[in-house]
C-alpha cells in the first residue's frame, strides 16, 4: 500500500505497513517541553529521515522510539509509541528486552575497548545466542560492508579502525542480534565524504531486511537515502525551545512541492 | 596602493602617507630587555624548583644504596632477626609478614573499594549517600595513619585478644580504601558516555552495562589506584605499631600459618632496629629499607606501566 499524505501534513497509512506507530504528544525533560505533537509511523523496509534545524527535536524523537531517553534524567514521554501492536511506554514493557528488538547507531563512533570480532559478538552473547556466532559475526561484518577490510584482523582493537570504519562496526554490531528497527542517530555526521557515502549506500543495501529511522542535518543526505523524511522546527516556548513535527510525506514531495511554508522556507532556505 | 588599514584601538595606524609602507618589525632577540630576563629568571626557577623536588628522592635511593646495598644478601632475605648481641640474622618473616598483611589489607579494601566507586560512579552519583561517602573519603585520605591503627586496635585486637597479622590487615585496609574508591570513581567516570550508550542500545542491563563495559574500560585505571594503595600501605609503620606489634619468628611454623599471633614488618622492623645500639641491627635497618623501598618503587613502575597500556 502506497502512504497518503493528508492535508495537515501528518501520514496517515496502512497499519500493516508501519513497524512503529509514534504518536508523541508532549515529551518533557524535567520542566522543559522539548517536543510537542508529532506523529512518526516508520514504515517496514523503508528508511525515514529526520530532518530540521538544531534543538528541533529530531533526536529526541527518534531516541524515544526504542526509549533510549529514559536514561537521561527528567525524561517524560506522554503519549504513545506502538510496536508490534504493544505501547512501548506501558508499565510492563521492559525497555532493556525493546532496546534488542530496535538497534540504535549513534552519531559518534563507539566501539567497545575490545576485539573487532567481539564486539560484533558483544549483542549475540548477550543475548545468549545458540548457534555459530562466527557465521553471525561474518554475516554482520559482510551486510555491514565492512568484512573484506576486516577479515584478517578480526583480533585487533575495534578502536584501532578509522572512523568511517568504527561506524560500520558499529552498524555490525547494532545489526547481529537482527533487530528488525534500526535507529541512526546522525551516524555520517563525524565522518569524512568518502566513509559518508559508503554508510549511506550500506543503509539503501540494509533497506532489505531492516527498517531504518535516521536523523540528518544533512539535507542532502536525507534526498539521497530516505524514502519519507519528517521536517522537524523549533519555536520558543515557556521555559526553552520546543520542537514538533510539521511536515512528513514521501521524500520527494518534502523536498519538492512541499505543503507547508515552514518547510519550504527552511528547503530552499539551505539551497537557494 | 596599500589599502589603508583600520585604526585598531589602542593602536595607531603606521602610515606617514599615501603609500607609505609601515617600518618592518624589529624581531631579533634581545636578551636584556627586562621582558626577556625575566622570563629567563622565571624558566631557571622553575628548573630548580624541580630538581629540588626531586633531590630528597634519590639523595634517599643514594643513601640506601650506599648503607643498605652493603649489606644486601640471600642471607638477609630469608633468615630470622637476629637477637642483641647476634651476629649476621636477616629479615626473611618481616618480608613474608608485609606481604601477607598488605595482601589481606588488599583483600577487604580492593572489593569494598571498587563495590564503592560502582555506587559512586554508576548507581546514584547525585544521591546524598554519594556525596556523604566522597566526603568521608576525602576526608579518610587525610587520616593520620596511626588513627588507623587505634581503630584496628580496638576493632580487632581487643576482640580477638591477640597482636595479628589481620588486626594489621584491617588497618592498612582502612588507609587503602579511600585511594582505591577514589580512583576507581574517577577511572569509571572516565568510561565515555558514548560507550555506555552503545551497550544500553544492544539491549543491556544497567548491571551488564556495569561488568561488561564499564569496569572493564576502567580496569587500567582501577589497577593504578588498587597498586598506589598497596605502594602507600606496604611502607606504614605507624598503623602496625599496637596492631601486629613485631615478631621474631615465621609465620608458618610446623607446615601450619598462625596469623594470630604478633607478625613482623619491615617497616617495624626498621623502627625497632635502627634505634638499637647495636651495628648489626642498623645495618640490617639500612638493607631493610632499601627492600622495602625496592617494593615500593616495583609497586610503582608496575602501576604506570598497567595505566599506559590503555592509552
Amino acid at each position: 500500500m502506497i502512504n497518503q499524505v493528508a492535508t495537515n501534513g501528518h501520514a496517515t497509512s496502512n497499519q500493516n505497513g508501519i513497524v512503529i506507530d509514534c504518536k508523541l504528544k508532549q515529551v518533557y525533560y524535567g520542566d522543559f517541553l522539548a517536543v510537542r505533537d508529532s506523529d512518526v509511523p516508520i514504515e517496514k523496509g523503508k528508511i525515514t529521515g529526520f530532518i530540521g534545524p538544531s534543538g528541533c527535536g529530531k533526536s529526541t524523537v527518534l531516541r524515544s522510539l526504542n526509549r533510549m531517553n529514559d536514561l537521561i534524567r527528567g525524561f517524560r514521554f506522554e503519549g504513545h509509541v506502538h510496536f508490534h501492536g504493544q505501547d512501548v511506554y506501558a508499565r510492563n514493557i521492559d525497555p532493556v528486552v525493546l532496546r534488542r528488538y530496535i538497534g540504535m547507531v549513534f552519531q559518534q563512533p563507539n566501539p567497545f575497548q575490545m576485539s573487532i570480532f567481539d564486539n560484533v559478538a558483544f549483542g549475540l552473547r548477550l543475548n545468549r545466542f545458540r548457534g555459530k556466532v562466527g557465521e553471525r559475526v561474518e554475516q554482520a561484518l559482510t551486510r555491514a560492508a565492512l568484512w573484506d577490510e576486516v577479515k584478517d584482523k578480526l583480533k585487533n582493537n575495534g578502536l584501532s579502525l578509522s572512523g568511517g570504519q568504527q561506524q560500520r562496526l558499529c552498524i555490525a554490531r547494532a545489526i547481529a542480534t537482527e533487530p528488525s528497527v534500526l535507529l541512526m542517530d546522525e551516524p555520517c555526521s563525524a565522518l569524512d565524504p568518502i566513509a559518508t557515502r559508503r554508510i549511506e549506500e550500506l543503509m539503501i543495501q540494509l533497506k532489505q531486511n531492516y527498517t531504518i529511522a535516521i536523523v540528518t542535518h544533512n539535507m542532502q543526505q536525507a534526498m539521497r537515502v530516505a524514502d519519507t523524511t519528517a521536517f522537524f522546527s523549533v519555536e520558543m516556548s515557556k521555559g526553552g525551545r520546543t520542537g514538533y513535527l510539521v511536515e512528513m510525506g514521501p521524500t520527494q514531495q518534502i523536498f519538492e512541492n512541499p505543503q507547508q511554508k515552514l518547510t519550504k522556507d527552511y528547503i530552499s532556505g539551505q539551497f537557494s | 596602493m596599500s589599502p589603508v588599514l583600520p585604526a585598531v584601538e589602542g593602536r595607531a595606524v603606521q602610515a606617514t602617507g599615501a603609500g607609505a609602507r609601515p617600518a618592518a618589525p624589529r624581531l631579533r632577540r634581545s636578551p636584556w630587555e627586562t621582558r626577556a630576563l625575566r622570563s629567563t629568571l622565571l624558566t631557571a626557577g622553575a628548573w630548580l624548583a624541580a630538581i629540588v623536588a626531586s633531590v630528597p628522592l634519590f639523595s634517599v635511593l643514594y643513601m640506601l644504596i650506599v648503607r643498605g646495598g652493603s649489606r644486601l644478601s640471600w642471607e638477609v632475605l630469608v633468615e630470622l632477626p637476629p637477637a642483641g648481641f647476634e651476629m649476621g640474622g636477616g629479615f626473611g618473616n618481616a618480608i613474608v609478614g608485609t606481604l601477607v598483611m598488605v595482601g589481606l589489607g588488599a583483600l577487604i579494601s580492593v572489593p569494598v573499594g571498587i563495590a564503592g566507586a560502582v555506587f559512586l560512579a554508576e548507581l546514584g552519583p547525585n544521591s546524598s549517600l554519594a556525596a556523604a561517602v566522597r566526603f568521608a573519603a576525602k576526608t579518610l585520605t587525610g587520616l593520620p595513619s596511626i588513627l588507623a591503627g587505634v581503630f584496628a586496635y580496638a576493632s580487632v585486637v581487643l576482640v580477638t585478644g591477640t597482636y595479628s597479622a589481620p588486626a594489621g590487615a584491617v588497618a592498612l585496609a582502612v588507609l587503602m580504601v579511600p585511594t582505591v574508591l577514589l580512583t576507581a570513581e574517577e577511572a569509571m567516570k572516565m568510561v565515555p558516555r558514548i560507550t555506555k550508550d552503545a551497550a544500553y542500545g544492544l539491549g543491556c542491563t544497567r548491571s551488564q552495562v556495569i561488568w561488561k563495559i564499564v569496569l572493564p574500560t576502567a580496569m587500567p585505571g582501577i589497577l593504578t589506584g588498587v597498586m598506589l594503595a598497596v605502594a602507600r600501605a606496604a611502607g606504614e609503620t605507624a598503623p602496625l605499631l599496637f596492631t601486629a606489634l613485631f615478631s621474631s619468628y615465621w609465620l608458618v611454623e610446623h607446615g601450619a600459618v598462625g596469623l594470630m599471633r604478633p607478625t613482623a614488618s619491615l617497616a617495624v622492623l626498621i623502627y625497632n632496629f635502627a634505634g638499637m645500639p647495636f651495628e648489626n641491627q642498623i645495618e640490617l635497618a639500612w638493607a631493610a629499607s632499601l627492600i622495602l623501598v625496592m617494593i615500593v618503587l616495583f609497586i610503582n613502575i608496575a602501576s604506570r606501566l598497567l595505566g599506559r597500556r590503555r592509552a
